[in-house]
């Protein structure tokens, strides 16, 4: 009988019971920094909730009241200080104004990502406009509005200026994100072919760009026109909005503010849709 | 039959005149609704006015100085009433999602009645939220809370329900054939591997309402928002001027803070 030179051993675990210990990874840091930021939410949730009610107010009446008010909005509604003309006016500067601040956004932006690509020019040019960006985008939309409609008295001027400082900062940000998906490899071949940077950019940069140009572009719009309303009512900025707060702080008519919230609700669910379209094709055509 | 071949030079004059009529159709769009709202592009080349009588006049003096206390009170409040909002927001918004999403959901009906509810949540401008709020909740911190929760609730439901979207049935199923049922799939399952990406959305919003609160204090009186609309119609610039970098502060130090955190549940 061959025998093999090694005999193989199989060896057969013993059993141990079952085991009640779970591996606790505490260097996991992923782990512990989400338990953290929980705790420290959780936390700043419990301490600031108790202190939020206040002294003189019957939270049943008032909850009463709300619901009150939203029935007679959205099943009641009706006009009396107002026609449905001027509304759908109102209505059309809003989006008008909305359109605006993002053409004239889109358009500064768009100079505004190309001078801080970090592949073409030097970094600090970059960090810096970000940085201003970032700067410009921390100052609330309605503060802008607000400071020029002092500068240039109430009206189209100050509101359209005024909202396209957060359309500029905000498209750059996402537009040079979104140039820098190129690969940098592309950008280099294309020098060692003797290309300059205005053929990189026309043949390559924007090629490949015009898909999340047009999405981004898209998604500013929907901000504007919401931006576009509560300016509106914030800063008397006009349109919509400001129809709005006077129906609703000024005749405290709660039938009128239902058919404007209608009015603004179809708007912007249609907007929702056709960008949700638009995203599904660019992404399909990638 | 020989097919329609396009010339070089034919190739790029299609090319040229798509993007001239592209250009025209924007510039049209552009002038027609200027004359429309009545904005003159010339105002854009006086940008620059506002920038330099913002740094003329909101530059705090030392006069200023005193309503610092104020400022720094309504600063922290503010950022804890985004927070809260915001943490109270995504609990709820959390569970909808798990009711609603469409690769854990039961029931098709349920699907679409969440997915209407957040869409008529976020929707609904919240100038209006404030403003109905205001008046049964009167001129107070709860009043701007609920706004932002009504809001948030909104938008984190659709982002959580896409989240949970994205993890894909296979995962789900897989787990369901060793026999776990729908609490288990959720806890043991699905929590556990988006976390870090509910944790963002949560973040982002966070900053999202820090913003918004200065919006909703203006119209609320209540908050930072209310303390600027104080000084800046009081035409105290300075103190103005310091709310601004006040909330500067705030916002940017919320969007360190975030970004660090986004860097290490990466």
């Amino acid at each position: 009988m061959i025998k093999p030179e090694k005999q193989l051993t199989i060896p057969t675990p013993t059993a141990k019971g079952p085991q009640f210990k779970m591996p606790v990874k505490l260097k996991d840091r992923r782990r512990v920094t989400i338990y953290l930021t929980l705790l420290v939410l959780a936390y700043l949730t419990m301490v600031t909730l108790p202190t939020m009610l206040p002294d003189h107010l019957n939270l049943k009446t008032a909850s009463l009241t709300f619901l009150q008010n939203i029935q007679i909005m959205f099943f009641h509604p009706g006009l009396s200080n107002t026609t449905f003309v001027q509304l759908i006016q109102a209505l059309l500067e809003s989006i008008l104004l909305a359109f605006l601040t993002t053409l004239i956004g889109s358009v500064i932006a768009f100079v505004l990502a190309l001078v801080s690509f970090r592949q073409l020019v030097p970094a600090w040019v970059g960090l810096a406009i970000q940085s201003f960006m970032a700067l410009i985008r921390a100052i609330p939309n309605v503060l802008w509005v607000l400071i020029y409609s002092v500068v240039f008295g109430l009206g189209a001027n100050a509101a359209v200026i005024g909202l396209t400082f957060h359309s500029v900062a905000y498209l750059t940000k996402v537009y040079t994100d979104s140039m820098e998906e190129l690969e940098p490899d592309a950008i280099e071949t294309m020098r060692a072919m003797g290309l300059k940077n205005g053929p990189i950019i026309r043949q390559a940069l924007v090629p490949n760009f015009i898909p999340s140009y047009l999405s981004w572009t898209f998604i500013r719009f929907e901000i504007n026109f919401a931006d576009a309303v509560a300016v509106g009512a914030a800063a008397g900025a006009g349109g919509i909005g400001y129809q709005l707060f006077m129906a609703s702080s000024f005749y405290f008519n709660f039938h009128e503010v239902g058919v404007i919230v209608y009015l603004i609700l179809v708007f912007a669910i249609l907007l929702e849709i056709a960008s949700y379209h638009l995203r599904k094709r660019v992404m399909g055509n990638q | 039959m020989t097919p329609k071949a396009l010339t070089i030079s034919q190739f790029f004059f299609k090319k040229r005149l798509h993007l001239t009529l592209l250009v025209l159709i924007l510039g049209l769009a552009y002038v027609v609704s200027s004359i429309g709202l009545g904005f003159q592009t010339t105002a854009l080349f006086h940008a620059q006015d506002g920038l330099i009588w913002l740094l003329h006049n909101f530059i705090p003096n030392a006069e200023s100085m005193r309503y610092w206390q104020d400022i720094g009170h309504q600063l922290v409040r503010t950022f804890l009433i985004a927070v809260t909002s915001t943490t109270c927001a995504a609990v709820i918004s959390l569970f909808l999602a798990a009711l609603g999403a469409n690769t854990l959901s039961l029931n098709n009906a349920v699907t679409w009645f969440i997915r209407g509810f957040s869409s008529l949540m976020r929707n609904i401008p919240i100038v209006a939220w404030a403003m109905i709020l205001l008046f049964s909740f009167k001129q107070n911190d709860l009043t701007g809370f609920l706004a932002l929760f009504f809001m948030t609730m909104g938008f984190l439901t659709r982002a959580f329900m896409e989240t949970i979207e994205d993890f894909g049935m296979d995962k789900i199923e897989a787990l369901q054939a060793t026999g776990a049922n729908y609490l288990q799939v959720i806890f043991q399952g699905l929590l556990p591997e988006i976390a870090a990406a509910l944790l963002s959305w949560v973040l982002y919003m966070i900053e999202n309402n820090v913003r918004d609160a200065t919006l909703v204090g203006l119209l609320t009186g209540t908050g930072i928002g209310f303390i600027f609309d104080l000084y800046f119609k009081g035409m105290r610039y300075g103190a103005a001027g310091l709310v601004v970098l006040a909330v500067i502060i705030l916002v940017v130090g919320v969007e360190v803070i975030s970004n660090l955190i986004g860097r290490l549940i990466e």
